[in-house]
Formats: structure tokens, C-alpha cells, sequence
């Protein structure tokens, strides 16, 4: 498999673009956590992830979760640029009978693979979804991608003891270690740290990496499925959250505020700047 | 244990068994109580087919979701009062909400729990898994009608709960001809309906006994699902009889008594009666002693049929 990094970052510019255009459209939505993931994205869905946006069922593809459901706009985005849905319809988020539900919805919207959005749930998803994987003896890899506030959630625990458990090497988690949740600082806020001790104890293979670097994620990615080790593979990858967007990065306040005409205009220019360089 | 007595999750365990053969699709989750659920039958009959998720119920629907978005059919199984109770919010999102295909089958309902108390009778799980949109409920009347249910269950593309006991209860018919959203007469009666659910079904026709002996004629209809409701077979009851009594080991509140008569005040209102436990919580006991403490008697269930024909006459 080749990898077009520069792909990925121009897909991971045009994605961020679409999550400010969605939101600003939509009047709500959550820009902060859907920005600071955006090359993660950008990496899986124009590099490493197996698919077929003509088959959205075929069988052996590998799956996204996207845990932390309220970056559905990051994941929309993602999804229309590698063709499972017209761009069009990334207009509609949020709207009365929209495909693109507020959080995703894996009935309404080609290439969701689960329905998310109350936090905490999706790894045990996808631990279900790794394990039919190997009940088939399937090569495809299940991704997931959790919060760093999230990984607050008791349930997230359980699913991170039973992926180790039942030995899961074909799943593979990324922390967003964005270092903020709603109420602010994760570390003030309630701190899951030190995260990688954590996922280590648990029995998971554990990396931490920069996770604005589309090159730096696929390696990850792909040491991660070439270990030897019959582990689950944790990526925690720092991350800035607003990513992209001057006035948005590192603020807490734009976690769930939509931008507003204005700021969709500097944010654009922005992110087209960006493209330039 | 007397002669013909078989808790509904014991004839679970084999139906189980027997199912598997048939379905290799179908695996097998439990919260480490196997052998309580008696999902242990499965485990051993087919290792690679069964998942113990620990003492962790919440994952454990959620990973039920994930195989079952992947082709398999699920049977996640637990003590009622966790598979509803502790991962409600599970059931509902990862399982409801996608309307996955997830069997959630819980054992130890109700109060018939006995010695183990509150803690571990549930009395609100009907009602829980009722509010879910597309969430079919059954529950079965005896082990015979358990082993039909979990092969309709298998057949049915969608969410299920099925409610089974702890206790050993009489098998009432060697064949049920069990169908999801089919209610089923087991006795004739002109002046009353008792429809009734579980364990109540077995108590309801004492009861109907106990009314003939006083000269009123008490149809028994056994409501194995509660949702979708067999509304055919309400209104037909309520034409026929014009009187009714809801029978039920669960609290009134949002049971098979609230689904009853939510439905006829507004489609076909007659009297109807609801026995069941009166919102409070158990308690210790034997089975027998707690059945007779909350109410759930056939002179129960037969006083409340008289008091509904009572009310049908005063109009
Ligand atoms: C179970 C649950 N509790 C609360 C929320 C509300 N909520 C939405 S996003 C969020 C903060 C998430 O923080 P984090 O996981 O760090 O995500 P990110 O920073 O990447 O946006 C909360 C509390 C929720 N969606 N689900
Ligand atoms: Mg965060």
C-alpha cells in the first residue's frame, strides 16, 4: 500500500474547511474535539484504512468507531471527501430529517459504523466487532477514536480490560489527548492521567505521538499492526484542541459554539492560508 | 422441586444448546453469572462461541452490539436487574438506538428471587425495556413456551429482552405454538379477562378456578409478549367479557398493566384491574412467602376480578 501523505494533509485542510462551513451552517455543533482529530482522520480514511465506498458493507473492511461522537462533522467530512455520500449533504447537518444526525447515526448515514454519542460506549463496540472479526477469520483492523476526557468513563475500562482480555491485536484505539473536556483542563476537570501507565497496565501495546503529523500516525499505525505481541494497540496522540483555527486553538470555550458569520470567514481564510504553504 | 416444575432459564440454558447447533451465528455473552443464566450449558458445548465479559454488564452490551453490527446474533445474559438496570443506557444506544440484532436475555426477575432481597429482584425492567423504541419484550409463561420463545427470538431480526425466572415453575403445555406479539388463551370465560404474563399466568388460572367455585366465568389470556401487544386479542377480550385484570410479577408502574390499559382508555375502555407490586421495592424471603406478601395470590388476582366485574355492572 502506497501512502500519499500529502494526500492526507490536503484532506485533513479540506475537512477542517467543512467542519467550520457545517457548524457555521448548522447554528451548534462541537469544533474544537472535530478539528484537533482531523489528520488522524485524514490518515485513516486516504491512507490506511481498507475500504470500499461502492460496497459500504463489504465484509472485510476495516471499521472506524468514532467513540467521542460529538466530532461527527470531523467524520462526515471525512466520509463525503472519500466518497460514500455526496459533499452536498454536509450542508444538511443537524437539519430536520438530515442524514447527518448531531451525533452519528449508523442507520442514516453511509460509512457510520456505529451509532454514538453518549460517551464511553464505542470501544466496547468495537471490541464486539473485533471479536466477530476474528470469529470470521477476518485481517480487517477495528479503530477507534476515544477522548482523553472520555477516557473518564468507567466503561471505557471494561472495554480496555476485555480487548486485552480476549487478546484483540486487529484493534486499534487513538486517545484525542487534547488536554480538555467541557468544565475545562482534563487535568483539572478529573484526571485520567497518567494515560499511557494506564492503557499499559491494562495489558495494551502503548505509543504516543503526535497526532498532527499524518506520517507519524500511519507509522504508528503500521508498527502497531506489525507487533508480534497478541496485544491491543493503544495510540495516544497529543493534539491541540481548535487545531487549525488560531482563535479556537487551546480555547476551551469552543468545544460546542458555533462559530458565527464572521469568525466562518477568518477561520476559512485562515485554513486556505494554510493550503498555500 | 416438584414433578414438571423447570425454572424458564434452566429450559433457556438448553434451548440454548440445542439453537447453537442450528445457528452457528449465535453467540453467547455473559457478566459472570453463567451459571445462574445457565448460559454454562453453551459455554461448554461451544467454547469459541461464548464470551464471559466479567463482572462489567455495561461493556458487555456494548461488545453484544459490536458482533451483532458484524453479522452475529447475540445472547447476552445477566441477572434482570443489571441487564436493565446497570446498562440501561447501553441497551438504549448501542443496541436500541440501531435497533441491532442483540438477544438480552435476563434471568432472575422479580421478586421470585427470594432470599437475595431487593438488590437483586427486578421489579422495573418491563417498563425499562418497553419505553425502548423497537425493543421487542417477551415473557414466557413456562420453560416450554421459554424454548419456543428463544427460537422465535433467533428468527426475529432486531432487539429482544426475554424475561426469564429463577424458580422452578409448572410447565402449563407441552407445546405453545409460541408466535412474538401473540397473546394465547388457555381458558374460556365470559365474565372477565385476567391476562397475565410469567409466573402470573400459572397464578391467574388458579385464580379462574377460585372464581368458578363463585360462579363467575374468568377467561385466561397468558400475554408472553408485552411489546408489541397482542391488541387484537385485547379488544377481542374486552368486546367479550367488558371487564379486565392484568396479572404481573413487576411493579404496576409501566408493566403489562400499564400497557393494557393505556390501551383500552383509549381504544375500548372497560374496568381493568392491575396486580402486581405496588410500587415498593422486595425484600428477603422465599419465592412462595414473597408471592403471598406482595399480593401475588390466585385469591388476589381473583379479588380483583370480582372487583372489576363489580364495576362493569354498577355502569
Ligand atoms: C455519557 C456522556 N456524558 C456527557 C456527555 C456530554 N459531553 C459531550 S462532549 C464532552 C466532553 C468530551 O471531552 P473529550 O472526551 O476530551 O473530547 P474532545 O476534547 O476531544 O472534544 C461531554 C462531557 C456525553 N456526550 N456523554
Ligand atoms: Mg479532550
Amino acid at each position: 500500500m502506497e501512502l500519499d501523505y500529502d494526500l492526507m494533509r490536503r484532506k485533513a485542510r479540506v475537512i477542517r474547511r467543512h467542519v467550520i462551513e457545517m457548524i457555521g451552517e448548522a447554528g451548534s455543533g462541537h469544533p474544537g474535539g472535530s478539528l484537533s482529530c482531523a489528520d488522524i482522520l485524514a490518515a485513516l480514511y486516504f491512507g490506511l484504512m481498507r475500504l470500499d465506498p461502492s460496497a459500504p458493507d463489504w465484509a472485510d473492511r476495516d471499521r472506524f468507531i468514532l467513540s467521542k461522537g460529538h466530532a461527527a462533522p470531523a467524520l462526515y467530512a471525512a466520509l463525503a471527501e472519500r466518497g460514500f455520500f455526496p459533499v452536498d449533504w454536509l450542508k444538511t447537518l443537524r437539519k430536520l430529517s438530515s442524514r447527518l444526525q448531531g451525533h452519528p447515526d449508523m442507520r442514516k448515514t453511509p460509512g457510520v459504523e456505529a451509532s454514538t454519542g453518549s460517551l464511553g460506549q464505542g470501544l466496547s463496540f468495537a471490541c464486539g466487532v473485533a471479536l466477530a472479526g476474528r470469529l470470521d477469520g477476518s485481517e480487517r483492523v477495528t479503530y477507534v477514536l476515544l477522548g482523553d476526557g472520555e477516557c473518564e468513563e468507567g466503561q471505557v475500562w471494561e472495554a480496555a480490560m476485555a480487548a486485552s482480555h480476549y487478546k484483540l491485536n486487529r484493534l486499534v484505539v487513538f486517545v484525542d489527548h487534547n488536554g480538555l473536556q467541557i468544565d475545562g483542563p482534563v487535568e483539572k476537570v478529573l484526571s485520567p492521567e497518567p494515560l499511557e501507565d494506564k492503557w499499559k497496565a491494562f495489558g495494551w501495546d502503548v505509543q504516543r505521538i503526535d497526532g498532527h503529523d499524518v506520517k507519524t500516525i500511519c507509522g504508528a499505525v503500521r508498527s502497531a499492526l506489525e507487533s508480534p505481541w497478541p496485544r491491543p494497540h493503544c495510540i495516544i496522540a497529543d493534539t491541540v484542541k481548535g487545531k487549525g483555527v488560531s482563535f479556537m486553538e487551546g480555547q476551551v470555550d469552543w468545544h460546542g459554539k458555533a462559530p458565527n458569520q464572521e469568525q466562518v470567514r477568518m477561520a476559512l481564510k485562515e485554513l486556505a492560508a494554510d493550503e498555500e504553504k | 422441586m416438584r414433578k414438571n416444575e423447570v425454572a424458564t432459564r434452566e429450559a433457556y440454558g438448553q434451548a440454548l444448546v440445542e439453537l447453537g447447533a442450528e445457528f452457528p451465528e449465535i453467540v453467547v455473552l455473559d457478566a459472570d453469572l453463567s451459571k445462574s443464566t445457565m448460559t454454562a450449558k453453551f459455554a461448554a458445548a461451544y467454547p469459541d462461541r461464548f464470551f464471559n465479559m466479567g463482572i462489567a454488564e455495561a461493556n458487555m452490551m456494548g461488545v453484544a452490539a459490536g458482533l451483532a453490527a458484524s453479522g452475529k446474533i447475540p445472547f447476552a445474559s445477566t441477572f434482570a436487574v443489571f441487564a436493565t438496570g446497570r446498562a440501561f443506557d447501553q441497551v438504549r444506544q448501542s443496541i436500541g438506538y440501531p435497533g441491532l440484532n442483540v438477544k438480552i436475555a435476563a434471568s432472575h426477575a422479580g421478586v421470585t428471587v427470594g432470599a437475595d432481597g431487593a438488590s437483586h429482584q427486578s421489579i422495573e425492567d418491563i417498563a425499562l425495556m418497553r419505553t425502548i423504541p423497537g425493543m421487542t419484550v417477551i415473557v414466557p409463561a413456562d420453560a416450554s413456551e421459554t424454548r419456543e420463545a428463544c427460537r422465535a427470538a433467533v428468527l426475529h431480526r432486531g432487539p429482544v429482552y426475554l424475561r426469564l425466572g429463577r424458580q422452578p415453575t409448572p410447565v402449563l403445555r407441552e407445546k405453545w405454538g409460541f408466535q412474538i406479539g401473540r397473546a394465547t388463551q388457555l381458558r374460556d370465560g365470559t365474565d372477565v379477562t385476567i391476562v397475565a404474563c410469567g409466573v402470573m399466568v400459572n397464578v391467574s388460572l388458579q385464580a379462574a378456578t377460585l372464581l368458578e367455585d363463585e360462579g363467575i366465568s374468568a377467561e385466561v389470556l397468558n400475554m408472553s409478549t408485552l411489546k408489541p401487544l397482542d391488541i387484537t386479542a385485547l379488544l377481542e377480550a374486552a368486546r367479550r367479557t367488558g371487564a379486565l385484570v392484568c396479572a404481573e410479577e413487576h411493579s404496576t408502574i409501566g408493566g403489562l398493566g400499564s400497557a393494557v390499559s393505556q390501551y383500552l382508555a383509549s381504544e375500548y375502555p372497560v374496568p381493568v384491574k392491575c396486580v402486581g407490586i405496588r410500587d415498593s421495592f422486595g425484600q428477603s424471603g422465599s419465592a412462595a412467602e414473597l408471592m403471598e406478601f406482595y399480593g401475588l395470590t390466585p385469591q388476589a388476582v381473583a379479588k380483583a376480578a370480582v372487583e372489576a366485574v363489580g364495576m362493569k355492572r354498577r355502569k
